[in-house]
C-alpha cells in the first residue's frame, strides 16, 4: 500500500499526515490525528455520523478519501465550541435533550450547522430535509428539530 | 491502491489507459468508495480528476451551459440561472442522496454509475443533454443517452473520462420537470421516474417536448410516441391521457419488493402527466 503525505487545514490549525491512499478522511480524523467527535455509523454515506465540512461543502467524511483533502478547509465538532464555550447548537441540544446515546449528535450538529449557516431561519420542514441525511436510532427526531429551531431563533435574535 | 490527482485532462487520460489493473475515475465518490468499502471493486489505481482546471466549474456560454464533471449537486441549486432555464435538471439532481451526498455528488458520476434508476439523468436525456468525452483518442462529443448501456455499464472505453454534460439554449417560453416515486419523502432511489421538456409557442401549444422515464427498464428510456402526443396540444385531457398510455406502453420494468411490474407501468404514465403539466406552468402556459 503506497502511502500519501498530506497537508491540509482543519478547525484553523495546520495538519500534516500521512494516510494509506485507500484511507478514508473519517479513519484519518480518528485514527491517526486522534479526532474522534466525528463517529463511523454506517461507513457508507447513509447516516451522517461522520458529518464534516470540507471547503465549506457538507460532506460524509467516511466517503472523502484522506488522500483528497490535501490544501483544503476542514471543520469538524471538535472545532465548533469556542474553548469551554459552547456553540448555541450544543447548548441547546443539552438544554432539549436532544441527543440519548450521542453517537449520531456530532453529525447532527455540523449537519445543522451547516444548515443554519446557509439558512439562518429554516422552517421545520426546511430542518428536516436538510437533516435528513442523519440518523438517529435512539430519541427519533422531534426534539432535535426543536433544538434547531430554538437555536435559529437564539442566533437571529428573534 | 494509487492515488493520482493530476492537474490537467491530458494526463489523467494517460494515467487511466497505461494502468494495466482496475482503474477507476474519482469525482465525488460517492459510489465509488461506497462499492470499494463492500469490496464490489478493488482499485489498482484512483485518479482523482477534481485537481484540473475547470472541471468543478459551470460555464453559461454561447450554445448553453457547460456542467463540469466534478460540480457537485448543491452547487446547480446555487446556480440561479441554471435554476431558471433547466429547474427540472436540478430538481432531479437534488433529489440524489442527502445535503451529505449532495455536497459531493455529480451529475457526470451520477450518469456513469449506470443506473436505470439515476435521478439525474433523465432530466438530461429529456433534455438533449450531451457530454464531452476525454479518451486516448482526443476528444468526442456524444448524447447522454449513449453512455449508460445496461445497469452498472456505460459504453466509455478504457482512458475515456466524461469531461463536461452540454446543455442546449433554450427557446423561449421553454422549461422542464422531474418527478419520482419513492415509498418515503427523501433519501431513496426511484421506483419510477419521469422526465418532460417542453417549448411552447406564443399561444401556449406545445412545439416541442421530449419525455425519458427512469427504472422501468434496463436504461432510461426517452419516448417518442409520449413527445407527439403532447406536440400540438395545450395539455388537454386527452394529450394527457395519449401520453400516459405511450408512457405506460414503453415500460419494461423488473419486478421486486419495491414496486410490481404493474404499479410501475401504470405510476410511469401518472408521474409523466403530473410532469408535463408542472413544465407547462413553468414554460408559462396555463391549465
Amino acid at each position: 500500500m503506497s502511502g500519501v503525505f498530506v497537508s491540509t487545514t482543519i478547525n484553523g490549525d495546520s495538519v500534516e499526515f500521512s494516510c494509506a491512499a485507500d484511507e478514508p478522511l473519517l479513519d484519518v480524523l480518528r485514527n491517526r490525528l486522534g479526532m474522534t467527535g466525528s463517529k463511523e455509523g454506517c461507513g457508507t454515506g447513509d447516516c451522517g455520523a461522520c458529518s464534516v465540512t470540507v471547503n465549506g461543502r457538507l460532506v460524509c467524511s467516511c466517503l472523502v478519501l484522506g488522500a483528497e483533502v490535501g490544501g483544503a478547509t476542514i471543520e469538524t465538532i471538535e472545532g465548533m465550541a469556542d474553548g469551554d464555550v459552547l456553540h448555541p447548537l450544543q447548548k441547546n441540544f443539552i438544554s432539549h435533550a436532544a441527543l440519548q446515546c450521542g453517537i449520531c449528535t456530532p453529525g447532527f450538529l455540523i449537519a445543522a450547522k451547516a444548515l443554519l449557516d446557509k439558512n439562518p431561519d429554516p422552517s421545520e420542514e426546511e430542518i428536516r430535509f436538510g437533516l435528513a441525511g442523519n440518523l438517529c436510532r435512539c430519541t427519533g427526531y422531534d426534539k432535535i428539530v426543536r433544538a434547531v429551531q430554538a437555536t435559529s431563533k437564539e442566533m437571529r435574535g428573534a | 491502491m494509487r492515488y493520482e490527482a493530476p492537474d490537467n485532462m491530458k494526463s489523467a487520460v494517460t494515467m487511466l489507459a497505461k494502468e494495466q489493473g482496475a482503474a477507476f475515475v474519482l469525482a465525488g465518490g460517492t459510489d465509488l468508495l461506497v462499492k470499494m468499502k463492500a469490496g464490489m471493486i478493488e482499485p489498482d489505481l484512483v485518479v482523482d480528476i477534481k485537481k484540473i482546471k475547470g472541471i468543478a466549474e459551470i460555464k453559461k456560454t454561447a450554445t448553453g451551459f457547460r456542467i463540469g464533471a466534478a460540480v457537485p449537486g448543491v452547487a446547480l441549486s446555487e446556480n440561479a440561472a441554471l435554476v431558471k432555464a433547466w429547474p427540472g435538471i436540478v430538481e432531479g439532481a437534488n433529489l440524489i442522496g442527502s445535503k451529505q451526498i449532495q455536497g459531493r455528488c455529480t451529475m457526470a458520476g451520477n450518469l456513469c454509475n449506470g443506473s436505470p434508476a439515476a435521478d439525474g439523468v433523465p432530466a438530461l436525456i429529456a433534455a438533449k443533454a450531451k457530454v464531452v468525452v476525454s479518451g486516448p483518442k482526443g476528444k468526442r462529443t456524444v448524447a447522454v443517452e449513449d453512455i449508460p448501456v445496461s445497469p452498472g455499464r456505460t459504453s466509455l472505453k478504457k482512458g475515456e473520462i466524461v469531461e463536461a454534460i452540454l446543455l442546449p439554449k433554450r427557446p423561449p417560453k421553454s422549461s422542464d420537470a422531474y418527478l419520482r416515486f419513492i415509498p418515503r419523502t427523501e433519501m431513496d432511489i426511484a421506483v419510477v421516474s419521469a422526465a418532460v421538456n417542453l417549448t411552447l409557442d406564443a399561444k401556449g401549444v406545445v412545439k416541442d417536448a421530449r419525455v425519458a422515464l427512469g427504472a422501468v427498464a434496463p436504461t432510461i428510456v426517452v419516448v417518442p410516441a409520449a413527445a407527439h402526443a403532447l406536440i400540438g396540444s395545450k395539455l388537454d385531457a386527452e394529450s394527457l391521457e395519449k401520453l400516459a398510455a405511450a408512457c405506460s406502453a414503453a415500460c419494461h420494468p423488473i419486478d421486486d419488493k419495491r414496486g410490481t411490474i404493474e404499479f410501475r407501468t401504470k405510476v410511469a404514465g401518472v408521474l409523466a402527466r403530473r410532469a408535463a403539466e408542472i413544465a407547462y406552468r413553468r414554460a408559462g402556459g396555463k391549465i
